[in-house]
């Protein structure tokens, strides 16, 4: 894919219909970490990939933003946001939750098993 | 031009370009990742199995937020250093504390070391290990940062590095490579622009990038920032 075909993450209407998007003064998207914008960035880009429409989006985060326990401070705002993306990638017949839960905590396995220095990857899980 | 400049490693990784390095096996929590971290590559995994998705593509729009939304609190940071003595001072004694004053801090704790350019000495910040970056201050690392191209080079032939991105320092200046970790990352604060005493922070906060910030850059100027 060329740099012409990378949709901009940043089309005004989109922004307005993620409800509570963290927001910089400049009115940017304001991510805490690096896995929050690379969360953004996936979900932009199957949007634009035709997975789902952002209508189907702002209806999955508003029900994960919605859901009891949240921080008042909006803090977990991304958090929601992956739960939403995960949500929609079962929904879709890609990965259910069991999949995804379980290459998560390989993951994460293979990021202790990594020796420092080193890149992580998948592979390093020992239990793989 | 690899002997004009010394390695300032305040950490003790396993480090290949550091012979004079120690071990040290408490550092192990480096590698790790949070429950959202690894959801993320959970995610990116079964999307680029399916085909989904280009990892590069996200990186590119990744790279297109962070030049977007630039390195503003560090800017701003960097302004209130020139324009208050008070300021810079706590900014040198505790850039932590100094920082988390105006609002920025990072949600993982980490701590902040300012590190400040004079007439003799340019500092160049760099993670070798990975690409620990100080987020709060400054956004999104740029994919060049991240790119072992850099991560290496920075380090063996800095000069030759800063001359990529179009930053040719005289030869009396001494290079400090500074290599972030974990638990502590750098913020440079550059030189003050000559001409710029009557500006105000914010008009000067606009002359700081975020290349300035890392040292692959000089304030007022723009960089090519595409060494990599």
């Amino acid at each position: 894919m060329s740099a012409c075909d990378i949709p901009s993450p940043f089309d005004p209407s989109l922004m307005a219909q993620s409800p509570g998007l963290p927001k910089s003064p400049e009115g940017e998207p304001a991510f805490p970490e690096p896995w929050a914008a690379e969360a953004f960035a996936m979900t932009v880009h199957l949007h634009e990939k035709g997975l789902f429409t952002w209508g189907e989006w702002a209806l999955a985060l508003s029900f994960e933003l919605r859901r009891p326990g949240k921080a008042d401070d909006g803090s977990d705002y991304f958090d929601s946001w992956v739960q939403a993306l995960s949500t929609l990638i079962g929904e879709k017949g890609i990965a259910d939750e069991p999949v995804i839960a379980a290459l998560q905590k390989s993951w994460q396995r293979a990021a202790e098993a990594t020796p420092h220095g080193k890149p992580i990857e998948l592979a390093n899980d020992p239990l793989r | 031009m690899h002997d004009d400049h010394d390695h300032s490693h305040d950490h003790d990784h396993d480090h290949p370009h550091d012979p004079g390095h120690h071990h040290d096996d408490d550092h192990h929590h480096d590698n790790h990742y949070s429950d959202m971290q690894a959801r993320v590559r959970a995610l990116e995994t079964v999307l680029t199995e399916k085909g989904l998705i280009d990892p590069k593509a996200i990186d590119q729009i990744v790279e297109t937020y962070q030049t977007r939304v630039g390195p503003r609190n560090g800017a701003r940071v960097v302004a209130k250093a020139w324009s208050d003595p008070e300021f810079r001072d706590w900014l040198k004694r505790d850039a932590t504390a100094a920082i988390s004053s105006l609002g920025y801090s990072g949600r993982q704790g980490e701590h902040m070391r300012a590190v400040f350019n004079t007439e003799d000495t340019h500092n160049l910040v760099v993670c070798t290990l990975c690409s620990c970056y100080p987020w709060a201050v400054l956004g999104l690392p740029p994919t060049w940062y991240k790119a072992p191209a850099y991560r290496s080079r920075a380090v063996i032939d800095p000069r030759g590095v800063l001359a990529e991105f179009g930053l040719t320092l005289a030869e009396t200046t001494k290079i400090r490579v500074w290599d972030s970790t974990a638990e502590l990352r750098y913020l440079v604060i550059p030189e003050r622009p000559e001409g710029t005493q009557e500006m105000s922070e914010d008009e000067l906060s606009a002359l700081v990038s975020r290349d300035a910030m890392i040292g692959t850059a000089i304030a007022g100027h723009a960089s090519t920032g595409d060494g990599y």
